[in-house]
């Protein structure tokens, strides 16, 4: 008995600092901060499957040093992931963050990342508004867009192409729900076009029987923020109380789950516009080559059939870590002062066109326009209609403009107001 | 060998307890006196991510862990309420007190905060342990995991005291007496002395006449109400005692991760908090830390350790369920109770009459 304790203290004290006597002084050290539990578990490991990706591309060596990765999986709690971030850095020794992937977690890493600043943290995923904005970090970039830059172009191109003026809106209550949502309404505000009505809805609340009762008549189209089931739930209920009417998506909406749900919920979806960062069908040579990289990279079971947008967000994260390392020759010296720079500097050509940082770290990029249509195979899909290039972190306006608006909460754009140019 | 070993200290004792009363230093064992020394001194040798993330996180959890014991190993009574009360109490610090929600925290000195804290929790535990009370085993976990789970939905759907999803961040501790509590060796201390500070205060009211009586309640409710004791008061009180652990855990938890959001007081930590008790023991409070101590361990290793052996990372929950699985298999009261009856087989090896080794 006694020698069997023995035995299982000798095995975990061999095994626990195994990583942290790993470090050596040629290797560069690659955290990757990822949600590998609950509801984003799939889309992380796209992630981690992207990261890997991008450094097979270099064979995983830079400036003769090698790149070492280690993954620090989440639940998409804030606590969690200041926890493995803090592993990463004070055990695991890693020299960048490549993380987090949720909106709350990546606040969370923007007052992280200050107690670090010797590190640089480049963002996975995550599409919070004030993670850039409000106090932001100075060791922590962001190469993709956030969520109200995700909305910007849809507004203006509902209003311009399909003459809708009137849309009543329900979105997600919640951080990522406002913040796209806000991104859309301004751009369709300063077009011309009116909110008649804002409703909220509850997270993975069911019932939108409350919702559909006090819908108006007298609108073009409903703008619709919700994801997953949310939106397939509001989709059903909608067409049992035998409503008809056009939709507008946020950038989570029309999403494979959406599309794909059984039910009658697909007869409306048809021709309903939405934005985000990219579109599946985008003629781009650099977009088809990473498409094709992705899939020849990985077996058909093994990822999905188009690189998911977790998936490009860690991929693009990943490019830029490597352009800004290449662009030193590896030099991550005197608190990765030279790094940093090179980051700061960066014009980076990703499969989504080219993106540039701000003074705040934030990217500028462009957001695609989708519509859904019936696919040849009778499933429906997303086809690109419409691109808005250069879409910067202020959406076009000046710094104090922006400032002026607000921070995305319920009731934060006065549509009157930006319609008459205010 | 061990012959000496068993009979030294015990010898020693007996001659002690017959010269007449004891100075409480001679009566704390010197295994204790060893740990102590190896807490204190775990400074000199442990890096920082040692001292506040893995042994900070084992002492706030243990001391939530800690309030489900009292109530579960003494009072018999199964709350999965503990974690809300913890981030009632944490969220209580967020709103007085100042954080980088500028537009809803008060910004209050922290000698207002604090009491505001611990009084606020202690009076929704003793609201939701009067609810609770008036039930019995698996209807008391019921009770209290809806009064849990409506918490959390409520917290996450309430902006204008809670802030919803995004909850707050930027929440330090006050620098008092110009320490910085958030520095690792400092924030080390605090949460050590707190944790030492609970233990205590269970393992004496464990022994005062309300623990006797509420011990009493547990074994048999029928009997001690016939002998003029008040069964629910007995029970309520202890759920109002409990909280008191709780949020000193929930405080330090919230200063640790500088944030508290509705996902901190979920569902799943909830549970993640009977867990921690169960693995390491309810039987005693020490059990709470011990079992706060092997989470700690899992949840930050665990994708290392699958590492280690050429798996994906992705399966960390594994081991984390089988490490779980198998200590509740092999052992129903916890590593506590696997470490008993270690002691008590290796004890028999000297025959009792004897003295002679088997």
């Amino acid at each position: 008995m006694r020698r069997t304790i023995l035995a299982i203290f000798a095995a975990v004290a061999i095994l626990l600092p195994g990583s942290a006597f790993a470090q050596s002084g040629g290797t560069i050290k690659i955290g990757i901060l990822v949600a590998l539990e609950g509801a984003f578990a799939a889309g992380g490991a796209d992630g981690v499957r992207n990261v890997e990706l991008a450094l097979k591309q270099i064979n995983g060596t830079i400036g003769g040093r090698r790149i070492e990765t280690v993954v620090a999986p989440t639940d998409t709690r804030p606590d969690t992931t200041i926890r493995m971030a803090r592993k990463l850095i004070e055990q695991d020794r890693v020299d960048i963050i490549i993380g987090p992937l949720s909106g709350s977690e990546g606040i969370a890493m923007r007052d992280f990342a200050k107690t670090i600043p010797g590190n640089v943290v480049i963002n996975g995923i995550s599409g919070a508004l004030e993670t850039t904005w409000v106090d932001p970090a100075p060791n922590f970039y962001r190469f993709n867009l956030d969520g109200a830059q995700w909305g910007f172009g849809l507004g203006s191109y509902v209003v311009k192409q399909k003459n809708w003026r009137r849309v009543v809106s329900i979105a997600g209550d919640y951080s990522f729900g406002y913040t796209n949502f806000m991104g859309f309404a301004i751009d369709f505000c300063r077009a011309g076009g009116d909110i008649v009505q804002r409703f909220w809805h509850p997270l993975g609340q069911a019932d939108f029987g409350a919702i559909i009762a006090q819908l108006p008549d007298n609108v073009d189209a409903i703008y619709l923020g919700l994801g997953g089931t949310d939106a397939i739930n509001f989709l059903n209920q909608y067409q049992q109380a035998g409503e008809r009417t056009r939709l507008i998506g946020g950038t989570i909406m029309a999403d494979q789950t959406v599309l794909t749900a059984r039910g009658r919920a697909k007869e409306v979806l048809t021709g309903t516009p939405t934005s985000g960062p990219f579109a599946v069908d985008n003629p781009d040579a650099a977009w088809q080559a990473y498409v094709k990289l992705y899939q020849d990279s990985f077996p058909a079971n093994q990822r999905f059939p188009t690189p998911s947008l977790f998936g490009l967000g860690y991929y693009i994260a990943t490019l830029a870590a490597i352009r800004g390392l290449e662009a030193v020759g590896g030099d991550l010296s005197n608190g990765q002062a030279r790094f940093k720079e090179a980051l700061n500097k960066i014009q980076l050509d990703s499969p989504i066109g080219r993106i540039t940082l701000n003074e705040n770290r934030q990217a500028t990029g462009t957001v695609f326009i989708n519509e859904v249509v019936e696919g040849t195979d009778g499933n429906l899909t997303n086809k690109m209609v419409a691109r808005t290039d250069n879409v910067t972190q202020t959406l076009g306006m000046t710094a104090e403009q922006y400032r002026a608006i607000g921070l995305p909460s319920r009731n934060v754009v006065d549509c009157a107001r930006l319609r008459a140019g205010g | 060998m061990s012959l000496a070993d068993q009979a030294g200290p015990r010898a020693s004792a007996g001659i002690t307890k017959t010269a007449g009363p004891t100075s409480w230093i001679e009566r704390i064992p010197p295994a204790w006196w060893a740990a102590a020394l190896v807490l204190l001194a775990m400074p000199l040798v442990a890096n920082n991510f040692w001292l506040f993330q893995v042994m900070g996180w084992t002492f706030i959890l243990g001391m939530i862990a800690v309030s489900l014991t009292f109530l579960a190993g003494y009072g018999g009574m199964v709350s999965l309420l503990q974690m809300s009360i913890a981030g009632l109490a944490g969220y209580m610090v967020a709103i007085l007190g100042p954080s980088g929600t500028t537009s809803i925290s008060l910004g209050l000195s922290w000698w207002i905060v604090l009491p505001a804290a611990f009084l606020i929790a202690a009076i929704f535990a003793t609201l939701s342990g009067a609810l609770a009370v008036r039930t019995e085993g698996i209807y008391t976990i019921m009770i209290t995991l809806a009064i849990a789970a409506a918490f959390f939905y409520f917290t996450r759907q309430n902006y204008t005291i809670f802030n919803g999803y995004s909850g707050f961040n930027l929440v330090l501790p006050p620098r008092l007496f110009g320490v910085d509590w958030r520095d690792p060796t400092a924030f080390y201390y605090l949460c050590l002395g707190c944790a030492a500070l609970c233990y205590g205060t269970v393992v004496y009211v464990s022994r005062s006449p309300f623990g006797l009586a509420l011990q009493g309640v547990r074994d048999n409710p029928r009997r001690m109400a016939a002998l003029g004791f008040n069964v629910t008061a007995h029970r309520v009180a202890a759920h109002a005692f409990a909280s008191i652990f709780a949020s000193m855990g929930g405080i330090l938890l919230v200063w640790q991760n500088a944030q508290i959001a509705p996902g901190t007081i979920g569902i799943s930590s909830a549970i993640d908090v009977l867990v921690v008790a169960v693995v390491g023991g309810m039987r005693r409070p020490l059990g709470a830390f011990v079992g706060a101590f092997i989470y700690v361990m899992l949840q930050t290793f665990s994708p290392d350790i699958l590492g280690a052996f050429g798996f994906s990372a992705e399966r960390f929950k594994l081991i984390i369920g089988i490490g779980f699985l198998a200590v509740v298999l092999f052992s129903p009261d916890g590593v506590l109770g696997l470490w008993d009856r270690w002691r008590a087989r290796t004890g028999r090896r000297v025959d009792p009459l004897t003295g002679q080794p088997r």
